[in-house]
C-alpha cells in the first residue's frame, strides 16, 4: 500500500465523516436544548434524500433546486413531531424523552415507507460526473460538495448560536430553564426550534450524501447510530466536538477498512471509540463537568 | 438518561402474588387453544426474563444499558455453537453460556461502569455492535448472516424438550426461578443498595455502600440472565439469526421495560406481554403495521410515562378511592 492509496482513504474517510458530523450537530442541538438523545435524527437523514429523491424522479427538479423544498419538508416534519409528541408531556424527564424519540423514529421511518417506498433511490450529482484527480488520488465532484456544504452548515450553526437573539435565546434556555423563562423567554418554543433545525440539518446531510450512496428507507438507523457515536466520540453538547467526532469516525472506519479488514471495519471502529470513552470519559473535547449523573 | 426513580419496596405481599401468578401460570396451556398460542406463552416467558433483568439494572440501580441484546445474543451462540457444530450437550451449552455472558459483562462492565448517563448508554451500545459484527462476520462458527442452524432440542431423562406443553413447563420452571431470584434480591440488603445508589450515588458512598461493585455485580447478573434467556431461545427455535440480537433489539427492550414501567417489580411482566401480543395484534393492519406500532408507543409514553404498571397503580386508587365514598 503506497502513500496515494492512503491518502484516498483518508479523503473516502472524510468524506463519510462529514455526514457523520452533519448528524452529530443534529444529535447535539437537541441534546443542547432537551437533555434527551433523538433517536429520530437518523430518519430524518433518510427522509431527506427520499423526498429528494422523489422530488427529483417526480418533479423534474435539478438538484441544486430540490434540496431547498426537501429541507423545508424535513423542518416541518421536526416540528410537528416536536409539537404532537414532545410539546404534551407535562413532566419531561431526559429518559422519558429519548424514549419517545424511538417511537417518533418508528412512526416517521413507517411514514416514508408508506408514501414514498420501500426502494432504494438516488440523484444524481449536483454537478458534473467527471471525477477530479488531485495530488495522486481521485474525487467524485459531489465529495467536494460535500465538504463545502458541511463546512457552511458548521459555520451557519455557530454563527447562529453566537449571534442570532433566537441561537442565543436557545442557549439560555438550554443554560438555565427558570432564568431563561424569567427574562422573557419562551422555553417550550425552544425545544421546537431545536427539533426544527435539527431535522433540517439531518435533511442536508441525507441529500449530499445519496448522490455518493444512493439511499432507502432502512439507511436511517445506521446513520443515527454513527451520528450518535460521532457526537460521543467529539464529547456530547459541543458543536466543535461533533466536528471533530464525525471526521474521526469516518477516518477510523475508512482506514480500518482499507488496512485491516472491511468486514469488521466497525467492529475495530468501536473498539477505538471505546477505548477512547474508557480513557476520556467526556469525549475527545468534552470538560469532565459535563459529565452527569 | 436518569431514570425515573421509583420508592416501591418489596413487601412480603409480593411473594404471595407471585405465587398465585406463577401457579396460575400453569393453567395456560390448558387454555391454549392451539400450539400458537402456546408458543406465544414461551415467548412471554423468554421476553419476561429479558424485561425483568434490564429492569433490575435499569429500574433498581438507574444504570442504562444498551447491550442487553448481545448478552441474549451471547447466551444464545455460546450454547448454539457448542450443540450444533461440536456436539456438546445442551446442559454443558448452558454452563457455557453463563460463564461467558458473566465473563464478557464483567469486562465490559468494569470500566464502563464508571462511566454516567449517555456515556454509559454509549459504552455499552459500542459493546454491541462489536458483538453483532462478531455474529455475523465469525461464519465458521455462527452461520453468518444467515443464521446458526441446526441447534438441536433440549433433552431431559430422555423426554425431547420441543416447541410444545413440555418447553412451556421448561421455560415455566427456569424463568420461575430466575423473577424468584430478583424478588429476594429486591428484598436483601443488595436491593436496598441498589436502591439507594440510584437514588444519590454520594448518599450510598457516604453510607459504606462500594457503588462500582453493587454497580458492577448487577450488570453481571442482569446479562447472565439476559444469556440464559438466550439458551431458552437457541434451544427452543432450533436456530440463532443475528438481526435478533442487534442494538436495535437493545434499543426495543428498553421501551418494553418503559412501557411496562420502569423500576416496579410487575411492570417487566405487562411490558412482556405487549412485546409479544401486540405484533400479532397489529398484524391485520398489514403495511400500516409498523406505523401504527410507532403510533401507539407515542400515544402510551404520553399518556402514561410511568408505564402499564403506573397506569393501573392510579386507576387502583381511584376506584380505592371511589369504593372508600
Amino acid at each position: 500500500m503506497d502513500g496515494s492509496q492512503i491518502l484516498q482513504l483518508v479523503a473516502s474517510g472524510l468524506v463519510t465523516g462529514s455526514i457523520y458530523a452533519l448528524v452529530a450537530l443534529g444529535f447535539t442541538v437537541i441534546f443542547k436544548s432537551t437533555d434527551a438523545i433523538n433517536f429520530a435524527q437518523g430518519e430524518w437523514v433518510m427522509a431527506g434524500g427520499m423526498i429528494g429523491a422523489f422530488l427529483h424522479v417526480n418533479l423534474g427538479l435539478a438538484p441544486l433546486l430540490l434540496v431547498p423544498v426537501a429541507v423545508a419538508i424535513v423542518a416541518l416534519l421536526g416540528l410537528v413531531s416536536e409539537r404532537l409528541a414532545i410539546h404534551p408531556l407535562k413532566t419531561p424527564s431526559p429518559m422519558l424523552l429519548t424514549l419517545i424519540t424511538i417511537a417518533v423514529a418508528i412512526t416517521t421511518r413507517a411514514a416514508v415507507m408508506l408514501t414514498l417506498g420501500k426502494a432504494p433511490a438516488g440523484l444524481p450529482s449536483f454537478s458534473g460526473n467527471d471525477n477530479i484527480a488531485f495530488a495522486g488520488i481521485t474525487l467524485p465532484p459531489q465529495a467536494l460538495w460535500v465538504f463545502g456544504i458541511t463546512l457552511a452548515v458548521m459555520i451557519g450553526t455557530h454563527v447562529f448560536f453566537q449571534k442570532s437573539l433566537l441561537g442565543r435565546a436557545m442557549r439560555a434556555a438550554a443554560a438555565d430553564r427558570e432564568a431563561a423563562g424569567l427574562v422573557g423567554i419562551n422555553v417550550g418554543r425552544m425545544a421546537m426550534w431545536s427539533f426544527v433545525i435539527a431535522a433540517a440539518i439531518g435533511a442536508i446531510a441525507g441529500l449530499i450524501i445519496t448522490p455518493l450512496t444512493l439511499t432507502s428507507v432502512n439507511v436511517g438507523l445506521m446513520l443515527g447510530f454513527k451520528g450518535f457515536s460521532a457526537a460521543m466520540l467529539g464529547g456530547l453538547g459541543n458543536l466543535h466536538g461533533a466536528l471533530l467526532g464525525g471526521l474521526v469516525l469516518g477516518l477510523l472506519e475508512s482506514l480500518s477498512a482499507g488496512l485491516l479488514s472491511s468486514q469488521f471495519k466497525d467492529a475495530v471502529a468501536f473498539v477505538v471509540l471505546l477505548i477512547v470513552l474508557f480513557l476520556r470519559p467526556a469525549g475527545l473535547l468534552g470538560r469532565a463537568s459535563t459529565e452527569r449523573a | 438518561m436518569d431514570s425515573p426513580v421509583s420508592s416501591n419496596s418489596v413487601s412480603r405481599n409480593s411473594y404471595r402474588v407471585f405465587a398465585v401468578v406463577w401457579a396460575l401460570l400453569l393453567l395456560f396451556p390448558l387454555a391454549a387453544p392451539n400450539n400458537f398460542i402456546l408458543n406465544l406463552g414461551i415467548s412471554w416467558f423468554i421476553s419476561l426474563a429479558l424485561a425483568g433483568s434490564l429492569n433490575l439494572l435499569m429500574g433498581y440501580a438507574g444504570q442504562i444499558s444498551l447491550s442487553h441484546a448481545a448478552f441474549y445474543g451471547l447466551g444464545a451462540y455460546a450454547s448454539g455453537v457448542l450443540s450444533a457444530k461440536f456436539g456438546v450437550s445442551p446442559w454443558l451449552g448452558l454452563c457455557a453460556a453463563i460463564v461467558l455472558t458473566g465473563v464478557a459483562a464483567f469486562l465490559i462492565g468494569w470500566p464502563s461502569l464508571k462511566l454516567r448517563g449517555h456515556y454509559l448508554a454509549m459504552a455499552t451500545l459500542g459493546f454491541n455492535v462489536i458483538m453483532s459484527v462478531l455474529f455475523v462476520e465469525l461464519r465458521g462458527l455462527t452461520g453468518g448472516p444467515n443464521g446458526l442452524v441446526g441447534v438441536p432440542s433440549l433433552s431431559l431423562f430422555g423426554y425431547e424438550i420441543g416447541a410444545d406443553i413440555r418447553f412451556y413447563l421448561f421455560a415455566w420452571f427456569v424463568v420461575g426461578l430466575l423473577m424468584l431470584l430478583v424478588l429476594n434480591l429486591l428484598d436483601s440488603r443488595m436491593g436496598r443498595a441498589l436502591r439507594a445508589l440510584s437514588t444519590s450515588e454520594l448518599a450510598a458512598k457516604a453510607n459504606g455502600i462500594d457503588v462500582h461493585a453493587v454497580k458492577l455485580g448487577v450488570f453481571v447478573l442482569s446479562a447472565v440472565m439476559a444469556g440464559i434467556a438466550g439458551f431458552l431461545y437457541v434451544h427452543l427455535n432450533n436456530f440463532a439469526s443475528p438481526e435478533n440480537f442487534d442494538f436495535v433489539a437493545s434499543v426495543m427492550l428498553l421501551v418494553v421495560v418503559a412501557l411496562g414501567g420502569t423500576g416496579t417489580y410487575w411492570g417487566p411482566f405487562l411490558g412482556a406481554l405487549l412485546h409479544v401480543v401486540l405484533p400479532e395484534a397489529l398484524r391485520a393492519f398489514a403495511d400500516f403495521e409498523i406505523l401504527v406500532y410507532g403510533v401507539s408507543l407515542v400515544l402510551v409514553l404520553l399518556f402514561f410515562p410511568g408505564g402499564l404498571s403506573g397506569a393501573i397503580a392510579r386507576l387502583w386508587r381511584l376506584v380505592g378511592r371511589g369504593a372508600a365514598r
